[in-house]
């Protein structure tokens, strides 16, 4: 009984030491805690349909970031990964009848195999060549799903794959929990040493290949990642819309995941989540006025990014909060001290 | 059929020649990569459309009215919203990609998403071994290399085309030479969209106008400059060509060719790009630290 008290205060210690000093960490609490409490509250089935294909596309964003973010290999053709999972996570599932917890693990590793293809070419180029070569890809796929439409179903794609699960309530379960559990993740491979190297490749690729790192495997690792974890989108937006189409692999949802990161802020990981969380839902509550949405839609973004070039999320985070130029760490707004060295912060 | 592929080829390969050198020369000077450039084609195209089958004017006069809107429209456009945050590349990028969007969605407001025609310049044809030429074809291959013609000189024999071409080589040496950097780049940014917007007038009698045609134009762009070599004027007009008779090859000679054509198209793009990873004819540059 006793240890149980002492670790208990002692994570109320933590707790409160570590997640309420800062405003960013309480917010990051919150959305954890609403997103999964929020069935207690209302069980809309649209509202849920929302939040499901967010969190999907939070995913998919999320793995942009990890490569074009992070390593600056610029990918214009994400969509590939999204469409390679949902057609393989298709065609499994119906030609051999695997479940959703089959079909959706094999799509992703079949996004893996894709992120390889692309790399190893792509390994010789950068910057804009990388950005226009890599949109090519999944439209030369697109080419190749229109020539053989009776594997692929032509213009119309698969349809008619089994539910991700029987009730809007379990989908949304699962949805959320993975994008939470894949978020984690992917803020952690970020905040290690492979992170790390993944930082350095953007800032100065000579100086990581001087220091004795083996720049390509590192790269070649970004584009399996990144594959992966879209693949695990993909796979979940085609079970989820019971279709995967060449919808799935349109320029349109190439850029779409580049404006989410960036009006997001890249380099963040929760930047583009946050911002598929707020463009996405604004996105389908325009639906009053379904001609003019998409107008809206790119105006607001302009707009925004007149005000804030880096992105949304790091825009607010450098006004609540200040970093103590002494140690390093983040401290609130309102702090005339850092609340670990004590210098004067300004 | 072998002369009907080389008319198709040459046609949207000086088309795309046209798309690829503004395409080019923008990003060239000012390291601006504008996804939104054949937006400003298909709007081109819609003016046509409208000062001809809306308004009944005289289709030539439309042309060069279009033309000039465009491009200022185009400069508007880049002073509103591109110029105030052009070093971050990130943001341009999407601000191009909105821009683009914003543009397709306004003309699917006006026009609705049908598809539309533009009657010819010039009715009739002539045969020419045999195979339909028509009068209007020849014209657009014409005014495409007399307006390419132009360019070149443009760049090759004028003060001002040795300014664009010195801040494309180095923007901050041509700044301390006494260049304005910033009006170059809006003067290039100009030439740039008033290509685009002529690209968009003379091939608008031959395809079919609708919101969504920035679309494979801009791809079919992209793969030219990259193949070509980015920057390099003389890439982007070899590389038009190549692709233009790829796509014309595929789409004549291959069954389902039509759907394939921008597949083939960009495989031969990635085909050279792993042989000579700067294209046929750029430069590798010293990479900037």
């Amino acid at each position: 009984m006793g240890i149980l008290g002492f670790y208990l205060r002692k994570l109320y210690t933590v707790f409160r030491g570590e997640v309420l000093v800062l405003p960013s960490r309480v917010v990051v609490l919150l959305f954890f805690l609403v997103l999964l409490l929020l069935p207690v509250v209302t069980q809309d089935p649209y509202l849920l349909r929302i939040l499901i294909l967010t969190s999907i596309f939070a995913i998919f964003a999320a793995s942009w970031d990890l490569l074009s973010g992070f390593t600056g290999q610029m990918n214009f053709g994400h969509a590939l990964f999204f469409g390679v999972a949902a057609y393989t996570a298709a065609l499994l599932n119906l030609n051999a009848h695997l479940p959703p917890w089959g079909s959706i693990p094999l799509g992703a590793l079949a996004a893996v195999l894709a992120g390889l293809v692309i790399g190893i070419p792509c390994l010789r180029l950068k910057g804009t060549y990388l950005a226009l070569t890599t949109l090519a890809f999944p439209i030369i796929l697109m080419g190749i799903v229109f020539a053989i439409p009776n594997i692929t179903g032509g213009e119309l794609g698969i349809s008619g794959l089994d539910r991700l699960s029987g009730s809007r309530l379990t989908d949304y379960y699962i949805a959320i929990v993975l994008m939470l559990g894949l978020a984690t993740i992917m803020w952690k491979i970020t905040q290690s040493n492979t992170g790390l190297i993944f930082h350095a490749i953007r800032e100065d690729e000579l100086a990581v290949r001087t220091a004795g790192i083996n720049t390509t495997r590192y790269k070649l690792l970004a584009f399996c990642l990144s594959g992966f974890f879209a693949g695990i989108s993909g796979g979940l937006y085609a079970h989820f819309m019971r279709i995967a189409g060449p919808a799935n692999l349109e320029i349109t949802m190439s850029f779409t995941v580049v404006i989410w990161a960036i009006f997001g802020g890249v380099v963040t990981i929760y930047g583009p989540i946050g911002a598929v969380f707020i463009l996405n839902p604004l996105l389908e509550f325009l639906h009053f006025w379904p001609k003019l949405r998409m107008l809206m839609f790119a105006l607001v973004i302009l707009l925004i990014l007149l005000y804030m070039p880096n992105g949304l999320f790091p825009w607010v985070r450098d006004k609540i909060e200040t970093e103590c130029p002494r140690c390093k760490i983040r401290n609130v707004a309102t702090r005339k001290t850092c609340r670990v060295c004590t210098a004067q912060l300004d | 059929m072998i002369l009907d592929i080389i008319i198709s080829s040459l046609i949207n390969g000086s088309v795309y020649a046209l798309l690829a050198i503004g395409f080019s020369l923008i990003f060239g000077v000012a390291r601006i990569v504008n996804i939104a450039h054949t937006a400003f084609y298909m709007l081109a195209a819609y003016g046509i459309f409208y000062g001809t089958s809306k308004l009944g004017l005289n289709p030539v006069f439309c042309m060069l009215v279009g033309v000039i809107l465009v491009t200022l429209i185009g400069l508007i456009s880049y002073r509103l919203f591109i110029d105030p945050i052009r070093e971050h590349e990130g943001a341009v990028l999407i601000a191009t990609i909105a821009l683009a969007m914003a543009m397709q969605e306004i003309m699917l407001l006006l026009f609705s998403g049908d598809f539309l025609g533009v009657p010819s310049l010039i009715e009739g044809y002539r045969m020419i071994f045999g195979v339909k030429v028509a009068y209007q074809q020849l014209l657009t291959f014409g005014v495409a290399l007399l307006v390419m013609g132009v360019v070149l000189a443009l760049l090759l024999k004028t003060r001002l085309g040795l300014a664009i071409r010195s801040t494309a080589q180095d923007r901050e040496v041509a700044n301390l030479m006494g260049m304005n950097e910033s009006r170059v780049a809006m003067i290039t940014m100009g030439v740039s969209v008033g290509l685009a917007a002529f690209s968009g007038a003379v091939i608008a009698p031959l395809t079919i106008v609708n919101p969504f045609m920035w679309m494979h134009p801009l791809i079919m762009m992209m793969a030219v400059v990259v193949l070509g070599g980015l920057g390099s004027i003389k890439g982007s007009f070899f590389g038009a060509y190549i692709l233009g008779f790829a796509e014309a090859l595929v789409v004549f000679l291959i069954p389902m060719g039509a759907y394939l054509k921008g597949s083939v198209a960009l495989s031969i793009m990635i085909l050279v790009l792993l042989i000579r990873p700067e294209g046929l004819f750029g430069i590798a540059f010293e990479e900037e630290r």
